[in-house]
């Protein structure tokens, strides 16, 4: 696999820790193997939104890979559960189900991207970093705000 | 059966096979099946309801998905039959997800139901309105076979238009 410059937490250099939420186990897999090489650590792993739900709440975790279609609870409603939550949860779609409304109805409830699978490492790198930095940059804003 | 609803499963099993396994896929067989489904191998089924109804199945034989899970992994995997049926299951999901969101972005609204195995050695006879379209597409790592039994499904649609009228 390609390797990549580590994204670290910018408040304190750490590994970002994941949360990888998806039915299958074999895309839980892959998806680990991908932010291991991004420098990441995985947190936890989880099957369905209702598990995933708890996970966050024991675990903090610094990004949630959330799939949509899942038995129990789908993805959208398990995100929209968690930022109410904890608003400032960093929440990514990975589905393989892209379309527009599906989209617009995960940011709507508070995911901050949306990856389609099969996911592209270099794809999904960017997302991470993405995401990181713009926390960053909204702490940086507020800071020169204040 | 309507072909427009069935190329985006063509083009997504071409597309997703083709990046995955890093070689391009050829269409070796296609025919009309009107007989209760016969599994090959491992078998993955997913369901869909709303506009579009039916279901689609894909079905590898035990080594092709070994194959395709190390290919897909990016590494030799411990052989498991576990793991085996994963693959099928996600490799299904990941071209019925594409296909569904060409489909959703034509104006079709439907659910897609997760993936299970399928594990009966014939599924349910296809009605005259769905009608199997079974292709089986050649890879480099073996061949993989999509059993696509769709209708449109004209009652629901008519609802749809109503409320949305």
């Amino acid at each position: 696999m390609e390797q990549f410059a580590p994204v670290k937490r910018s408040e304190d250099g750490q590994p970002v820790r994941y949360l990888i939420v998806d039915d299958s186990v074999f895309a839980r897999k892959n998806l680990a193997r991908m932010v291991e090489s991004f420098g990441g650590q995985v947190a936890g792993e989880a099957g369905d939104g209702v598990t995933a739900i708890g996970e966050y709440d024991r675990l903090s975790p610094d990004i949630v890979l959330m799939d949509i279609t899942m038995p129990q609870m789908e993805g959208i409603e398990a995100a929209e559960k968690i930022v109410r939550d904890h608003p400032n949860a960093r929440i990514v779609m990975v589905s393989s189900v892209g379309y527009q409304e599906n989209i617009v109805a995960a940011l709507q409830r508070g995911a901050r991207h949306f990856v389609q699978k099969p996911v592209k490492p270099e794809v999904l790198y960017e997302v991470i970093k993405y995401v990181m930095r713009d926390d960053a940059a909204s702490a940086q804003g507020a800071g020169a705000g204040a | 059966m309507r072909m427009d609803l069935i190329q985006p499963f063509i083009n997504s099993a071409d597309a997703v096979l083709a990046q995955g396994l890093q070689s391009p896929t050829s269409i070796e067989n296609l025919s009309m099946e009107e007989e209760a489904y016969r599994r090959k191998g491992i078998a993955a089924e997913v369901c869909l309801t709303g506009e579009i109804e039916g279901r689609v199945i894909f079905d590898l034989d035990p080594e092709t998905a070994g194959r395709v899970a190390n290919q897909f992994a990016g590494a030799e995997l411990p052989e498991s039959a576990d793991l085996v049926r994963e693959t099928v299951c996600e490799l299904a999901n990941q071209i019925i997800g594409n296909a569904v969101t060409a489909l959703n972005d034509q104006g079709f609204h439907f659910r897609v139901h997760p993936p299970t195995l399928h594990t009966s050695e014939t599924g349910t006879k296809s009605s005259e309105d769905t009608e199997a379209l079974v292709m089986c597409f050649n890879t480099s790592h073996g061949n993989v076979f999509m059993n696509v039994a769709l209708r449109y499904n004209r009652r629901r649609a008519s609802e749809h238009a109503a409320i949305a009228g």
